[in-house]
């Protein structure tokens, strides 16, 4: 029970600094609501409905790129990090505690963006907002990590995309194809799957790539 | 590896469908291979180095990845040149293998990004370490993506079945991989002792100040 007290604690220390500072999700929410009026200017009339699905989905991954560039700096900037790893709990808390904090801002922002692809673009059926909060828990999970790795770096900002997009890549074939396709539930269950190897993977080695 | 080349270019069989073109194969799934197995060594003494903990295996995952990513460059130049000449296209994005090869070839510059800028140390060792074993992960994960992606990207689904080869052109298969596994070992040693004397170099040079 203390691992998981031990999260709940990570992870309200990081919303209590979003809610006092309110660096990260005013921005994320901006980004993707001006994202996708870039779109309605980018597709040409005569692209057909399912261009809009995967123009959101360059939406989200790059939102939650912003928000995950954003994860580690208050760690980085107070050396809160250092302070975190030779605290006397499990380190792969610290990272629990990051995506959840993460997912948290953005599962805030899609509340937003969704109706208002909705409102603009194409409706979304269940399927395809349940393709959503899984690539949500995904990406959230690997990029957390990512974002430690690439914080440490002497390039961070520049580093962080490259590091996550190649990964994000069957992400996004999943919640694409369970916005469009016929049979999106296949889409689902490879999302799942994807979901619990990376979520395993990144658990089991956060622990490595914070200690010195 | 000139004997295969030999085999590849002269004695084996021409293919009925493809003609010249065909035997580009000989050298083109090799070279694939190859890549697969060295990104599969690299993760393998990456996950050595997180499990023992010992210096020497980030460099021989390092050099392994290295020999695997120019591999694999050598594998999309190749599969391009296949594919102008049979399908006409230089790219083809109904070519599952090459995609696969495209999107890891992205993944493992970005390795090479994050090494260069960690900074020296057992923390970079396991951060690259860690980032070699996502990519093994990856390689199945993103060949199912890309087959599911099939379904609403390409509605005819493209199936072709595998050649049935003849016994003198699978043997000249099987030679040429044979040499370009032998040619990518040699490489892996070579690079691994040029980067080991560099070390030692450095840590002489460091002494001597």
């Amino acid at each position: 029970m203390t691992y998981l007290a031990d999260v709940a604690a990570l992870t309200h220390k990081d919303l209590r600094i979003e809610l006092r500072g309110r660096d990260t999700l005013p921005a994320m929410l901006l980004f993707v609501l001006s994202t996708l009026v870039v779109f309605h200017f980018a597709i040409p009339d005569d692209a057909g409905d399912t261009a809009a699905y995967g123009l959101l989905w360059v939406a989200i991954v790059f939102t939650a790129l912003l928000g995950l560039a954003r994860a580690w700096v208050p760690e980085q900037e107070h050396g809160v990090l250092d302070g975190l790893v030779l605290a006397p709990c499990d380190r792969s808390a610290i990272w629990l505690g990051k995506t959840l904090a993460t997912l948290a801002f953005l599962l805030a922002a899609q509340a937003v963006a969704l109706p208002a692809f909705v409102l603009f673009f194409e409706p979304l059926d269940a399927t395809a907002v349940a393709g959503v909060l899984l690539a949500d828990l995904g990406i959230c999970a690997v990029g957390s990590l990512m974002s430690a790795m690439a914080a440490a770096g002497r390039a961070r900002e520049v580093l962080l995309p490259l590091l996550v997009l190649p990964l994000a890549i069957p992400l996004i074939v999943g919640g694409v194809g369970a916005a469009v396709s016929e049979d999106g539930e296949r889409f689902l269950l490879f999302l799942l799957l994807y979901d619990a190897v990376f979520a395993v993977l990144s658990w089991a080695s956060f622990e490595y790539v914070v200690t010195e | 590896m000139g004997l295969a080349l030999v085999l590849a270019l002269i004695v084996a069989p021409e293919d009925a469908d493809q003609g010249i073109s065909q035997r580009i194969f000989y050298i083109h799934v090799p070279i694939a291979l190859t890549a697969y197995f060295c990104f599969g060594l690299g993760a393998v003494k990456a996950l050595l180095l997180l499990w023992r903990g010992d210096e020497r295996y980030d460099l021989e995952s390092y050099v392994a990845i290295h020999q695997g990513t120019i591999f694999g460059a050598l594998t999309l130049i190749t599969g391009a040149i296949w594919a102008k000449a049979s399908w006409g296209v230089w790219w083809t994005w109904s070519s599952n293998q090459l995609v696969l090869f495209l999107v890891l070839f992205l993944f493992y510059c970005a390795y090479f990004m994050l090494r260069f800028s960690l900074e020296d140390g057992p923390r970079r060792a396991r951060s690259s370490a860690v980032y070699a074993l996502f990519g093994v992960a990856l390689i199945p994960v993103s060949f199912l993506a890309i087959r599911l992606a099939e379904d609403f990207i390409h509605p005819t689904v493209f199936t072709r079945d595998g050649p049935q080869m003849s016994g003198s052109m699978f043997a000249t298969f099987v030679i040429s991989w044979g040499a370009v596994t032998l040619l990518a070992y040699v490489l892996y040693r070579v690079e691994l002792a040029g980067k080991r004397l560099d070390a030692d170099l450095r840590e002489l040079r460091e002494a001597l100040q």
